[in-house]
């Protein structure tokens, strides 16, 4: 996480000798780690990408003829759209991930601003209230996905038999991403406030009580201190949360069953092909566009805010 | 150190030893309802009648889940599970990894099986897996509610148990908000695949896909079927029927919630549970008929030995045990699970356990199998294709007439060259 304040290090008299054998050093101890990367990241990543060029079975991926894009774009003589860029339900797929990722990061930064704000500031059980508000984010996605989708149910549920007199929220694709936004808000909303806590702590406290001296409002305080001071930490955040969401699975695939989490998730449209329909081809050839599309989204997000990791 | 070779060599000899004489075998079971109960205490009587010991893997509840999981150990070629328990509509997809048993179990002990499920579970002449306990739809009522509001019997039509089922659900929601007339399997999964083959065949809309191969759903029969069906939700059947499961409209039903349930036997012994509301006030029949026939698709389990296994020999006799008579009479009695052999349909015991496994011997030997056979390896996807339609239909998105038509496009896409 990134911090304005960065103590400056006194510059010590340097040596090239020293340097360059240093980064050798570092070299030699970043290699295994450089080695477990390529492993457990490099080759799948290249495995699926090998895939997505065949028409392959789950069940026999040996047998497997060469396709070229065909999985991603192919019309056969007869006009026969088989590429999943031609499917309609992978496009209502990326809609509704899409829709999900904005409205529910979106709503979980709000939300989760307020209650650092709220937790930054003394008050007795503070330390208490800290600790309690990770509950939500501590148990597992599928638990609670499927507590969440018991409360939903119209008939005993106690949101859609309580509060809403027996409609049933999951039932129709277009209503149950609400529902799914909902879960992901009570969900989430507590590990956003965690990060931007974490950036409210490291702000100097003297400059507020400069502020107050001065007479600046606290509304004054939070738009032209707080916020622009927080901006790196905030977009940290931002950048986690948009790509977890954008590569949400298990929520619809808890509260909407396999065939359903495959038109709210590209993740889902992409299990679906490669599992339920044992495609091993067509969905690597999913994965490989989710991929791609995370990536850009990654690239355009650091480049337009000038996100720093460091 | 020839002391210390010496022991080394004498215990690899005694654990190489006791190894070949008793094994572990791994058994994948399901858990819905008392399935894992009842599969864990079979394991443990062949177990100790042979000195070998099973470990239990625990499937996930629905049937795509499952299949997913056992189509990745089977492509890794694992040896993790040495038995598995396999859905009638799987062996066409996954023939190449099972052991054919036929080569490796009597003929007589086969034969004693029903003939169409035997046939089921053979691929290219490999019989794949041995009948484990069959399956088919059935109408599960309130014998109490029925005679509360006047009826005699159960339905003999749809249209009847519409009526019936709006009649009683009107009454009893003056009292409970939460009473439903009918509950069914109306999530997108396989199960609404088998809900909603049971419509299409009894108003005469064929089976999806003929036995040829050809895409027989584009009939107005079908299209029928769908919105009668589409009819119900909200109206008899409670708006989230469409995101239930067999367990989700068990519970409702057992808890005294609804007046008409469709599902599979396994319902019958919960149900009769001393936990069950509805204990003693359960009827069972046939399915109603849309103008056709009865109809009830066809389901069941079997066991099949993966080519992987390890120890093959030992799990041949796990599978021949559990699908022996003794056991499914065992389960019969104490689960309901219908059996596979046919002269149990006689056993007194197996009778007064489940009364009416008598009376719908026909409905379980006449039941509709799911076009698993002709469509092979792209059963899923046709599966998949033909829920999605009706769940559309179901939903409100779309009208019978129009769905069965985009479904044809939607399946002649995947069949593609063939199927």
């Amino acid at each position: 996480m990134t911090t304005n304040a960065t103590p400056k290090l006194d510059a010590p008299i340097r040596r090239r000798g020293i340097e360059a054998a240093r980064a050798q050093q570092a070299l030699w101890l970043l290699l295994p780690t450089l080695i477990a990367i390529a492993l457990v990241a490099g080759y799948p990543l290249y495995r699926t990408i090998f895939f997505s060029l065949f028409e392959a079975s789950l069940t026999t991926p040996d047998e497997r003829t060469f396709l070229g894009i065909g999985n991603f774009w192919f019309t056969t003589a007869e006009g026969v759209q088989l590429g999943f860029l031609q499917d309609p339900k992978w496009w209502e797929a990326v809609k509704n991930t899409m829709l999900f990722t904005v409205v529910s990061v979106f709503l979980e930064t709000v939300f989760g601003m307020i209650i650092a704000l709220v937790v930054n500031t003394a008050f007795p059980g503070r330390a208490f209230l800290r600790t309690a508000m990770l509950v939500p984010w501590a148990i597992p996605t599928v638990v609670s996905a499927q507590m969440w989708g018991y409360m939903y149910n119209d008939s005993f549920g106690l949101i859609g038999r309580g509060l809403l007199g027996g409609q049933a929220l999951l039932a129709n694709t277009d209503s149950a991403i609400w529902a799914l936004i909902a879960v992901d808000v009570w969900k989430t909303t507590s590990f956003m406030a965690l990060l931007i806590l974490a950036g409210l702590q490291s702000l100097p406290t003297d400059m507020y009580e400069a502020a107050d001296m001065d007479g600046a409002t606290k509304w004054t305080q939070f738009w032209r201190m707080t916020l622009p001071l927080l901006r790196p930490a905030l977009l940290v955040a931002l950048v986690f949360r948009s790509l977890d969401a954008l590569r949400v699975f298990d929520v619809m695939y808890v509260m909407l069953g396999p065939v359903n989490a495959g038109t709210t998730s590209m993740t889902g449209y992409a299990r679906l092909q490669l599992i339920d329909n044992s495609l091993l081809g067509m969905g690597s050839a999913v994965s490989v566009a989710i991929f791609l599309i995370i990536m850009v989204i990654v690239v355009l997000y650091v480049t337009a805010f000038r996100v720093k990791f460091d | 150190m020839k002391k210390a070779i010496a022991i080394i060599g004498l215990t690899a000899a005694i654990a190489a030893n006791s190894q070949a004489a008793a094994v572990t075998v791994t058994l994948a079971c399901g858990a819905v309802g008392q399935e894992l109960e009842l599969c864990k205490a079979g394991a443990d009587r062949w177990a100790k009648k042979t000195g070998n010991s099973v470990k239990i893997f625990e499937s996930p509840n629905l049937t795509n889940d499952r299949l997913g999981l056992y189509q990745q150990q089977l492509a890794a070629k694992s040896s993790d599970i040495d038995v598995y328990q396999l859905d009638v509509v799987w062996p066409g997809l996954l023939s190449q990894h099972f052991v054919d048993l036929k080569t490796k179990v009597p003929a007589a002990e086969v034969n004693a099986h029903f003939k169409g499920i035997v046939a089921a579970n053979t691929v290219n002449g490999k019989l794949v897996a041995l009948p484990w306990f069959t399956d088919a739809g059935l109408l599960y009522y309130r014998t109490d509610l029925l005679t509360k509001y006047g009826y005699k019997t159960a339905p003999k039509t749809w249209a009847e148990l519409a009526t019936m089922a709006k009649k009683i659900q009107t009454g009893e929601q003056k009292a409970n908000k939460s009473f439903a007339g009918f509950v069914w399997q109306g999530k997108n999964y396989e199960g609404l695949t088998c809900d909603a083959l049971e419509w299409v065949v009894s108003f005469g809309g064929g089976t999806i896909v003929d036995d040829k191969g050809n895409i027989t759903i584009n009939n107005a029969k079908a299209a029928a079927a769908l919105d009668a069906a589409a009819s119900w939700v909200k109206n008899i059947s409670p708006a989230g029927v469409t995101t239930y499961g067999e367990e989700e409209a068990r519970g409702i039903f057992q808890s005294g919630n609804a007046a008409f349930m469709r599902n599979w036997p396994y319902a019958w012994a919960l149900g009769q549970g001393d936990d069950s509301k509805v204990k003693g006030k359960i009827g069972v029949a046939p399915l109603p008929s849309g103008g056709a026939r009865n109809a009830a698709t066809l389901g069941g389990w079997q066991l099949g030995v993966s080519t992987y296994s390890k120890n093959q020999a030992a799990a041949i006799s796990l599978v021949r045990y559990l699908a022996g008579p003794d056991e499914q009479k065992i389960r019969a009695v104490e689960g309901a699970y219908n059996p596979t052999i046919q002269t149990l349909y006689k056993d007194p015991a197996v009778l007064k356990a489940n009364p009416f496994f008598g009376s719908l011997l026909s409905v379980f030997t006449s039941a509709v199998a799911r076009p698993s056979g002709p469509t092979k390896g792209k059963y899923n996807q046709v599966s998949q294709a033909f829920s999605t339609a009706v769940s559309d239909v179901l939903n409100g998105k779309s009208k019978g007439t129009a769905a069965v038509a985009k479904l044809s496009t939607d399946l002649a896409r995947i069949k593609g060259r063939g199927w």
